[in-house]
């Protein structure tokens, strides 16, 4: 029996490497690389890559693949999903699609900009017209669903943005708006959903963080925990959240972006609040915990370290601003990319942080970086960058 | 063994589906609905048409016609994965697809991706198919030729021959149907001297009859039938917010054909107003009725419901909505509800919209005198 669990973990997990970066923010929706090759202290751009159409999606890596959406055309009705060779930038496959919702935006945001996510099996691509598909790696489509053409009033006239994830076998997706606000469960297999929840009627651009196999969805109400596969409320924060940067997970605590930041402990049907310091106001960018230690960028672009045991403030490092993207981390290194395009690599050990390094991408980025293989995958409107 | 093996090998020479074995799985992919129903079959199916020789591009194309959109992004990227190999290959059924393109019963979707097959397998071929698609029925293919046209305009302008100039920037008004176009070219036009009516262009409906105000405290108005929904009497008057609400008339002087409550109700907050014009058709057709709103609205025609949204100052723009409707000969009427809500930031003002009709490529269907 014990050789053949063994088996069988082995063979679920076949499909994940450590250096895979799923989502959005990357592994459990972290921010943090969990592989060990950490990137090289002297980062140059290894490969640009030219993409056709605009984009705050974020890339994803799955083995030597690299995924990447975007939206073209006068109303940014063309989407389009990419597949890249991490190795060298050259195509391997690209997939055009027309939106069946609506495609109105923000002029900051755009029709791509929720980031896809991965199960190292499938990609599934979210769009702010509510388009999402199901590809396997090599690009052929599994399934599809237009969720404003199944439901309606499902749409922000600013844009959409929340980034889906993918649990045991359920795409946790949400179109949280003013109007038709709901959450969805949906198998993996078949995009049918499995369960649909009735969600605040607000307009909110957060993604679902994952706790201990919880989908923590995040909206001005604050933070309902759901069982992925059933939609079962599992624990609720309700004091209330931001509609804009997203909370995160590290080990069994959730620092929930709520009246600043609060560490919250939940548990089955309850949720206790561990400490709030409310100096702690994230920007636009999500927060990330890296060691002992919280992170977080405020609107002026300051980057501020605070203790994750307690919320004491560290100190203060001004950063290159301003930022749309949120900070990503790997080894010892915070990285962010500016909205004017400045590539920082950010040393938090030192006594009171230091940038070690900035690259000037020259050209407007309004995303967050993902880390694979020792190696950072910045997109813009118009490029893919690999630095290495 | 060889009599066994030898009509195996010939048959790998040929297309796995020809043509005429495609039938099947295209209607898998038509047959997808809503909330994924159909989503299993269709991944059978996409995954069997795709093997398909380039010949076989038109037909599969030709599976767009009449499908949802749904079935249309099954089937288009479909295409797109035929279309590579095609190009690898240098076998593009170029010839069938300008057919296909031509051929004006084929969907507006399904004719732009023929078009856009076209430019990549012979960019020379599709610049010269261009011109014939000024006044198309796909207001994606006119953008091409509205766009030389542009060009030769201010090719023309920098000849200092404004005659010319006025000319392509006047053929271009005339098939554009893009906003930024549009906008483009009414500027260049006046630039030079040129009369230019937008709200006609557009098919703006200009005037109205309007009651407010009503209240829409807590937002509750959007879902309170006032009287208006129930009778249109325009010598009425109704216990309103504060006040009586009367109906007025109201003509629009806005050049993108804003009916604002503002101007004749005053800046209130929280409140719901009406707004009802008749449309005179000369046939019973299909048409688009076409808003932008802001704020929280419903549309009626004729009595039915056709939409309702909810939401507050996330933005308004041109065709924001589109709503298929059917017009009958004759009198229409249209009633739009306009909801206000209690938000007091600078950008919370607007409590408005625009609305047209017209065709599904959006040329203004202009009402009968």
């Amino acid at each position: 029996m014990k050789t053949i669990s063994i088996c069988i973990l082995v063979g679920l997990t076949a499909g994940l490497a450590n250096a895979d970066w799923l989502q959005f923010r990357g592994p459990n929706a972290t921010a943090v690389s969990t592989e060990a090759k950490a990137p090289a202290e002297e980062l140059k751009i290894a490969w640009t890559a030219d993409l056709p159409g605009r984009g705050l999606s974020a890339p994803i890596v799955v083995g030597d693949k690299v995924f990447v959406t975007c939206s073209s055309g006068p109303g940014q009705e063309t989407l389009h999903v990419f597949c890249f060779n991490a190795k060298d930038g050259s195509k391997r496959w690209e997939r055009a699609m027309r939106a069946t919702g609506r495609t109105m935006s923000h002029n900051k945001t755009c029709v791509a900009a929720n980031t896809p996510c991965s199960d190292g099996d499938r990609v599934f691509a979210l769009f702010s017209s509510n388009d999402l598909f199901a590809f396997d790696l090599d690009g052929n489509l599994l399934w599809l669903r237009g969720l404003t053409f199944d439901y309606p009033n499902a749409s922000n006239s600013l844009g959409m943005s929340q980034s889906p994830v993918v649990i045991d076998g359920t795409l946790v997706v949400q179109s949280e708006n003013d109007s038709e606000s709901f959450a969805a469960g949906l198998d993996v297999a078949t995009g049918r959903n499995k369960w649909k929840l009735e969600r605040p009627k607000a307009a909110n651009w957060t993604s679902a963080t994952l706790w201990k196999g919880v989908a923590a969805l995040q909206s001005s109400k604050g933070i309902l925990g759901v069982d992925p596969a059933t939609g079962k409320t599992v624990w609720n924060y309700e004091d209330g959240a931001s509609t804009i940067p997203s909370s995160v997970v590290h080990g069994d605590l959730l620092y929930a972006v709520s009246r600043g930041i609060t560490a919250l402990s939940p548990e089955k049907g309850a949720v206790t609040q561990l400490w709030r310091n409310e100096k702690l106001n994230p920007g636009t960018a999500s927060p990330l915990v890296l060691g002992d230690h919280l992170y977080v960028v405020n609107g002026a672009g300051v980057l501020i370290k605070a203790s994750a045991k307690n919320g004491d403030e560290a100190w203060k490092l001004r950063l290159k601003g301003p930022f749309s993207g949120s900070p990503v981390a790997a080894g010892k290194r915070i990285f962010i990319v500016s909205e004017r395009g400045v590539f920082q690599s950010i040393d938090p050990e030192a006594p009171e942080g230091k940038v070690v390094q900035d690259i000037d991408l020259k050209e407007t980025v309004l995303t967050t970086p993902a880390i694979s293989e020792g190696a950072i995958y910045v997109r813009s409107d118009a490029k893919l960058w690999k630095l290495q | 063994m060889k009599l066994i093996f030898s009509p195996v090998l010939a048959l790998a020479g040929l297309p796995l589906f020809a043509a005429e074995d495609l039938s099947k799985p295209l209607e898998a992919l038509r047959s997808v609905k809503k909330e994924g129903d159909g989503n299993e079959a269709a991944g059978k199916a996409w995954q069997q048409i795709v093997k398909a020789d380039a010949q076989s591009l038109p037909e599969v194309l030709k599976g767009m016609n009449g499908a949802n959109p749904l079935a249309e992004n099954w089937l288009r990227t479909a295409v797109g994965v035929i279309a590579d190999e095609a190009l690898k290959a240098k076998k593009m059924p170029v010839d069938a697809l300008v057919a296909f393109l031509k051929d004006t019963a084929n969907s507006p979707g399904a004719r732009v991706v023929s078009f856009d097959l076209i430019h990549r397998a012979d960019a020379k071929l599709a610049e010269d198919l261009t011109p014939t698609l000024l006044n198309d029925v796909s207001s994606d293919l006119r953008r091409h030729p509205v766009a030389k046209l542009i060009e030769a305009g201010d090719a023309a302008l920098e000849k200092k021959d404004k005659e010319a100039a006025v000319v392509a920037y006047q053929k271009g008004l005339g098939g554009a149907r893009d906003e930024d176009q549009i906008k483009a070219l009414a500027k260049k036009l006046r630039d030079l001297g040129q009369t230019v009516d937008l709200p006609s262009h557009f098919g703006f409906l200009m005037s109205w009859k309007m009651i407010a105000p009503f209240s829409n405290a807590e937002r509750s108005g959007f879902d309170t039938a006032y009287p208006p929904e129930k009778e249109l009497k325009f010598d009425a008057s109704y216990e309103g917010k504060g006040k009586d609400a009367k109906w007025v008339d109201f003509t629009s002087k806005d050049e993108y054909g804003k009916i604002d409550f503002n101007k004749p109700f005053g800046m209130e907050k929280s409140v719901v107003g009406y707004a009802a014009t008749d449309f005179l058709s000369t046939e019973d057709r299909a048409v688009e009725i076409r808003i932008g709103c802001k704020n929280g609205w419903k549309v009626w025609l004729n009595g039915e419901l056709l939409f309702a949204r909810d939401e507050y100052h996330r933005g308004a723009k041109l065709d924001q909505y589109k709503l298929p409707c059917q017009l009958k000969k004759g009198k229409n009427t249209i009633l739009v509800k306009c909801c206000q809500n209690e938000q007091t930031e600078q950008w919370t003002v607007e409590w408005e919209f625009q609305l047209r009709v017209c065709d599904a490529t959006g040329t203004a269907i202009v009402a009968a005198k």
